[in-house]
């Protein structure tokens, strides 16, 4: 009972005589900053994303309100937080572009090949590291999702097949899931690019159909079609002008790789 | 003569990193570079001087008296907190570049076990205040020594062809190793 009162008596003033001296010091030693920091801090997302180019939303409120960053950097608020922001500074916004991952793979299981049995850690970075957890594809998405934990804003899942699937509603185009990805199979594009080729294979053309079937078999169908909006890399077809690739392109596409969303 | 042994012993045999492996998490996360390394390992001494010599007051002059020796641990990581708390704004204010440069190390030292340990130590070992200045001193500069040649032989990693499964975490873990048995080269100094 005593030792309960003297403990409790003896914390309390250790505690409160650390309490009076920690405000004492925040009293005498405040430094005044910026209040747009605080002001800018406030309005953005908070999720620290790093998305902006800066560590933390702090770090990206600071290098705003010393004129260094632009109000738009940030992907996750979106125009409405360009605006409050350019606000505050007394800027134009500037237009933010929305941006969402794609993820560039469609082999799931049954598409496409898979030739061992695979017990190990079920994550994407160590299966990748494995060898490829029996996917014969060394290109294709494993289908851990490790892009799914990555994502803070719930906004990409595994279809029932295990390949990720992007909430372009919910997806704010930070780009931890393409950080995530051992494979690079998910990329940040704009929202209105819709048409890809969804594979990301530089395997010749003969072992791309022997593993998967919905391949870039480097057949150059698309890029004689569409020239100017595809073109090779490799073994591998890439569109580089969406508003460029024609229907005919997508149709005669062997694979069925090439199409929109 | 005396206060020298448990310097040297501080600092180099029983240094609190390689042979305690306490401090760990700077130890491996704030390692990459030299320069910001030898700032939490200045960071880390000021704190644990500082520390342990409050916390010692604290021991002896509130806790014993009062009979209330098993508060050491709370009152010693209250002491700790309020400590980093106040450091923190006074540098902020006394050196803004000192400020910048040890950034978001200064409150992870709060957390930092080492901190905790010598505190904790050197009741144990029953040391006087003196005794408990300079172990403190020791133990600090035995850190930042450490992670000084942590961050040297990482900074030299960067260039070396690691396979790629060691990569990152497990190479530091084995080379954080090796160091650990060249310290104990120094077991038979005093």
């Amino acid at each position: 009972m005593s030792a309960a009162v003297t403990s409790l008596l003896v914390m309390g003033a250790v505690a409160l005589v650390f309490g009076i001296i920690i405000s004492l010091a925040y009293s005498k030693f405040r430094v005044e900053v910026d209040p747009r920091v605080e002001e800018i801090f406030d309005i953005l997302p908070g999720v620290n994303c790093g998305a902006c180019g800066y560590p933390g939303c702090q770090n990206y409120a600071e290098a705003v309100a010393s004129g260094a960053a632009p109000p738009n950097k940030c992907t996750v608020g979106g125009a409405e937080v360009a605006e409050k922001v350019a606000a505050i500074m007394g800027l134009e916004a500037g237009e933010v572009e929305k941006v969402v991952a794609r993820v560039l793979c469609i082999g799931d299981r049954e598409k496409s090949v898979w030739t061992a049995d695979y017990d190990g850690p079920q994550s994407c970075a160590a299966a990748h590291v494995a060898g490829g957890a029996g996917k014969a594809c060394s290109y294709g998405c494993l289908g851990f999702g490790d892009c799914v934990e990555a994502c803070p804003f719930d906004a990409i899942h595994m279809n029932d097949k295990g390949i990720p699937v992007v909430d372009e509603e919910k997806c704010t185009g930070c780009g931890l899931c393409a950080e995530a990805c051992p494979r690079d199979i998910i990329i940040m594009e704009p929202v209105k690019n819709r048409t890809y080729v969804f594979c990301r294979s530089q395997d010749t053309p003969k072992r791309s159909r022997e593993v998967c079937s919905v391949s870039c078999i480097a057949c150059g169908i698309c890029v004689r079609l569409a020239p100017e909006g595809l073109k090779m890399e490799g073994n591998l077809a890439v569109v580089i002008d969406p508003e460029k690739v024609t229907d005919q392109a997508i149709e005669k596409c062997p694979t069925k790789v090439l199409f929109r969303i | 003569m005396e206060l020298l042994v448990i310097f040297i012993s501080a600092l180099l045999i029983n240094n609190f990193v390689l042979h305690y492996f306490l401090g760990i998490c700077p130890f491996i996360g704030v390692s990459n570079r030299l320069d910001s390394a030898f700032s939490m390992g200045l960071a880390v001494t000021f704190v644990m001087t500082i520390a342990a010599t409050v916390s010692w007051l604290i021991y002896y002059l509130l806790l014993v008296p009062y009979h209330l020796e098993f508060l050491e641990i709370v009152s010693f990581i209250l002491v700790i907190a309020s400590l980093v708390q106040v450091v923190e704004m006074f540098i902020k204010k006394v050196s803004p570049p000192l400020y910048q440069a040890l950034g978001i190390y200064l409150p992870l030292i709060t957390t930092n076990c080492a901190i905790l340990g010598v505190a904790l130590l050197t009741v144990l070992k029953k040391y006087n205040f003196i005794e408990t200045l300079i172990f403190a001193l020791g133990a600090g500069l035995g850190f930042t020594l450490a992670i000084v040649i942590m961050a040297g032989i990482r900074e030299e990693l960067e260039f070396a062809d690691v396979p790629e499964t060691l990569k990152g975490a497990g190479i530091t873990l084995i080379t954080a190793g090796i160091l650990a048995l060249a310290f104990m080269g120094f077991s038979g100094l005093v």
